[in-house]
């Protein structure tokens, strides 16, 4: 009875597992850890259709799989969405990384956005069609980056908070392009878009979207580089980890505040760019449909790697198209879809935490013999 | 004898990742008597305490409490089990009164009586000899007020086994006193202490028994009475080492730096220096002593550029050209534009001097960075820097791209300094460069210091050890409240002539510090 009592207390005083952080992971390891979890992923993903729905889980990834790359058409169209919310993600991501809270992307996208269509409307048949897709580009980018730097000019001379202030600058640029959709709509006043004929981007190679996918394929080299091993970006690590460093050997830490919120409108900016002169060829007040605030989520997936956010903005692309097609093949709501992206991103980023910490199996018998 | 023991540890080890902070640790303490655990830096005593305070979980190995094994997983189980630790860094709630704080996170059944428990903390007080004002905000206190709070919380709650980490690293020598006798009094009425620390005449006046720990392993535990400092020394770091500090009389000394009454505000309106003067000498070491918080850092961080003064004027006197300079209200990087080479080794380490997350080399990188007109980084100057530094102050780590976060304190401040000194400075300005280092290495840094001396550093060292502050400087500038209490010879003075120093606030004090120091010029 003693011992038995003994081995309870024992059972209960000592849990069979306990949590350690772990040293640095080899990469291999912790890429393995990432797969295992988003085929676990999948299998609860499974487990739910069925339960939910009835629906065999394979046919409904099959599904999923043939909504997003099932045709060549449907391959482009995700890289060329992947290319634009990767462009987003490379604009807030210096910013982030300098732990300045830009959620503005989508406000600077759509000024972006805007400036461009003006080039393209007041300009459009007047100039050739090279120089109108420079002058439209430039503009965007200037647009954007004003954008960008207006919130950051209040948080150094005033000591605003940033994270408010590129919000609500965002409902201003909301507002700005839904006035003008509906005064250059045709006809006037009927909300439905002017199609923009002119200064649009040329097709390389008879595609429509390779143009747009290399020119973001060159700004996350660009980005990755300026990041990495230029003196600027060595100043926004500094900035980001701390102010009172960077203050003590002499950064001008207002200085590469305004600079990098400049960088991060500006490539907001040529993100509105391609939407407008690259992919719709209209500009609406949902142009950038909510890709300010996803690109948030591929930047800090990605760790601030641009390399990386190629693939988690790829990843990330590839579950919206093919959720939303099994919602239209399935006929289930949207919100089946959301669960279903819902739980695979959770389990990515719950990887994380087994990528950082160890679960380990306490050793207590053993030295209780010793 | 064995009903005496209050906690006792069994073959406890535990690992991060490849890192071994303890292994097979076992040592026991009885009620009534005051355990110290002594060890070099990184030796894994404040490990051993979180376990036994609930912070981590040992991988293996047995704890008992009162002859029971217990498991103890989080800081609740510590409290159901008696345990109370104090750690260095106070975990308390500013806007809070002393009271509020203590009982704060207390669940008891009864209904919230506030003039019950304030009756209960008055016990507390009285039993043990504390001085403390139950209805004082904490933001109003000095520091040792805090760590009072934080050990009647303990207290509060019934603890029965108090472990103290570093103690006294923040007390004045006064203030330590007080402390000992309380803690003794706790000793007397059967509580069981445990004390970690690095410094040995504690260890010697204070504790029964000594545990030491090295690199992690239990070397063994020793009667206080039967034992010497350099027995101490010798079980803690392996191998017999001197403790002395060589203190040169400096040569060719000449002005450097003087400083001409300088004041400086908060921004509430506090002064924070007030109307301070002195000179700095190369070829000297002019030590800083003074209450924490009494205007050191802004003393130093005005110098380096980093604080904007109301009044007064720094003036750098140039050792080639002999041409002076005004430095005041010049950025860091004015600064260093004009010339003046000025190192300057905060006393936050890891939030100012270096950035955690960085590697070695990108550390080593951030005086120098700037250098060239290219807009992209050259990393081989670093980090050929770093090795050298790595090899010549005998850092550990794994390799040069190691994130200096993961390195010990000790190593992090070395990789500091060695930075700092890498510069060829002219004005070496170090705020407790050797807080919270052991033995080895806060005298590696004490002989640093020297050797910048004799090769004609000015050197300004604010230190909180005032035996270390008499044996190192030339001179001591005693600051208090923000205003120069006393410029003394450091050769001629006591630790208790400077601690009186320190704490007298009279207002002649400033005038009779420049008649000082007028006399030594």
């Amino acid at each position: 009875m003693g011992k038995l009592n003994n081995c309870m207390i024992k059972a209960f005083c000592n849990p069979p597992v306990h949590i350690a952080k772990r040293d640095t992971l080899v990469w291999w390891k912790a890429w393995g850890i990432r797969t295992i979890s988003v085929l676990l992923a999948l299998v609860v993903c499974g487990i739910i259709t069925i339960a939910l729905t009835g629906i065999n889980p394979i046919n409904l990834y099959v599904t999923m799989f043939e909504g997003a790359v099932g045709t060549p058409r449907l391959v482009w169209n995700l890289l060329q969405n992947t290319a634009i919310l990767l462009c987003v993600s490379l604009a807030v991501t210096p910013a982030f990384k300098m732990r300045f809270w830009n959620i503005g992307a989508e406000g600077q996208i759509l000024i972006g956005g805007l400036a461009t269509a003006v080039c393209m409307i007041f300009l459009g048949g007047k100039i050739p069609s090279a120089l109108l897709i420079l002058i439209s580009f430039v503009a965007s980018i200037v647009a954007g980056a004003i954008w960008g730097v207006f919130p950051a000019y209040f948080k150094t001379r005033f000591n605003s908070n940033e994270t408010l202030f590129t919000l609500m600058m965002n409902y201003i640029a909301i507002q700005l392009v839904a006035y003008f959709t509906l005064e250059w709509s045709v006809p006037k006043g009927s909300g439905t878009p002017r199609t923009l004929e002119y200064g649009q981007l040329p097709m390389l190679f008879s595609q429509k979207y390779l143009i747009n996918i290399l020119i973001v394929v060159l700004l996350t080299v660009i980005m990755y580089i300026y990041l990495k091993y230029s003196k600027h970006g060595y100043e926004i690590s500094v900035v980001g980890e701390s102010e009172n460093t960077a203050k003590y050997i002499g950064i001008n830490v207002k200085e590469v505040v305004l600079r990098t919120m400049l960088i991060s409108g500006a490539i907001c900016g040529i993100a509105g760019f391609l939407l407008v002169a690259g992919t719709d060829h209209s500009l609406k007040s949902d142009t950038s449909g909510g890709r300010g605030f996803t690109a948030i989520m591929v930047s800090w997936l990605a760790k601030f790697n641009p390399i990386f956010m190629v693939l988690t903005s790829l990843l990330i692309v590839f579950l919206e198209k093919g959720a939303s097609k099994i919602s239209e093949v399935y006929r289930l709501n949207s919100s089946f879809s959301d669960i279903i992206t819902g739980i695979i991103i959770f389990f990515i980023i719950g990887a994380e935490f087994f990528v950082n910490y160890a679960i380990k199996i306490s050793k207590k018998e053993k030295e209780a013999n010793v | 004898m064995k009903q005496n023991i209050a906690l006792e540890l069994k073959n406890i080890t535990k690992t991060f990742g490849s890192v071994v902070a303890n292994k097979n640790v076992s040592l026991q303490v009885r009620k009534g008597e005051i355990l110290s655990i002594l060890g070099e830096n990184g030796s894994g005593k404040t490990t051993l305490m979180n376990m036994v305070s609930g912070i981590y979980y040992p991988d293996s190995g047995q704890m008992l409490i009162d002859g029971q094994e217990v498991s103890i997983s989080s800081p609740k189980d510590a409290f159901r089990y008696k345990i109370g630790m104090i750690h260095q860094h106070f975990k308390l709630v500013d806007v809070f009164s002393a009271a509020e704080n203590i009982i704060l996170g207390v669940e008891e059944e009864k209904k919230f009586d506030m003039p019950q428990y304030i009756e209960r903390i008055k016990e507390i007080t009285d039993q043990y000899g504390f001085e403390l004002d139950p209805y004082k905000k904490i933001y109003e206190m000095s520091v040792s007020e805090k760590q009072t709070v934080e050990i009647i919380k303990v207290l509060f709650r019934g603890a029965d086994i108090l472990i103290l980490d570093e103690p006294t690293a923040v007390l004045t020598p006064q203030e330590t006193t007080k402390l000992f006798k309380v803690l003794r009094n706790m000793r007397e009425s059967g509580k069981a202490i445990i004390i970690i620390t690095h410094k040995l005449h504690e260890v010697l006046s204070l504790s029964d028994n000594v545990a030491v720990l090295r690199k992690g392993e239990y070397i063994g535990t020793v009667k206080t009475s039967e034992t010497n400092e350099t027995e101490l020394t010798e079980m803690m770091v392996g191998k017999k080492i001197s403790l002395n500090i060589e203190r040169s009389m400096p040569k060719n000394t000449c002005d450097r730096l003087v400083v001409d009454k300088i004041s400086c505000i908060n921004r509430e309106g506090v002064k924070l220096l007030d109307n301070v003067s002195f000179h700095v000498r190369a070829g000297e070491i002019l030590g800083v002593a003074g209450i924490a918080g009494s205007g050191q850092r802004e003393l130093l961080e005005a110098i380096a550029g980093l604080q904007h003064l109301t009044a007064g004027r720094i003036t750098y006197i140039d050792p080639k050209t002999n041409q002076e300079e005004d430095l005041r209200d010049k950025t860091p990087l004015e600064i260093r534009q004009m010339g003046v080479r000025l190192a300057f080794v905060p006393e936050d380490r890891l939030g100012m001097g270096l950035v955690g997350n960085m590697d070695i080399v990108d550390n080593m990188m951030l005086r120098s960075y700037k250098k060239g007109k290219s807009v992209f980084l050259q990393r081989k100057t670093p980090k050929t820097l770093a090795e050298e530094v790595i090899e010549r102050l005998e850092v550990a780590t794994p390799s040069v791209n190691t994130p200096v976060r993961r390195l010990s304190g000790g190593n992090v401040q070395k990789i500091l300094v060695g930075r700092e000194i890498a510069s060829a400075p002219t004005v070496l300005m170090a705020a407790y460069p050797a807080r919270g280092l052991d033995i080895n290495s806060s005298y590696t840094i004490y002989n640093l210091l020297n050797e910048q001396k004799e090769q004609g550093v000015a050197v300004i060292f604010v230190g909180e050890d005032l035996d270390v502050l008499i044996e190192l400087c030339d001179r001591i500038l005693v600051i208090g409240s923000g205003k120069i209490a006393g410029i003394v010879d450091g050769r001629n003075i006591t630790k208790e002539e400077i601690g009186l120093l320190m704490t007298k606030s009279s207002e002649e004090n400033g005038e009779k510090e420049v008649a000082e120091d007028g006399k030594t010029e």
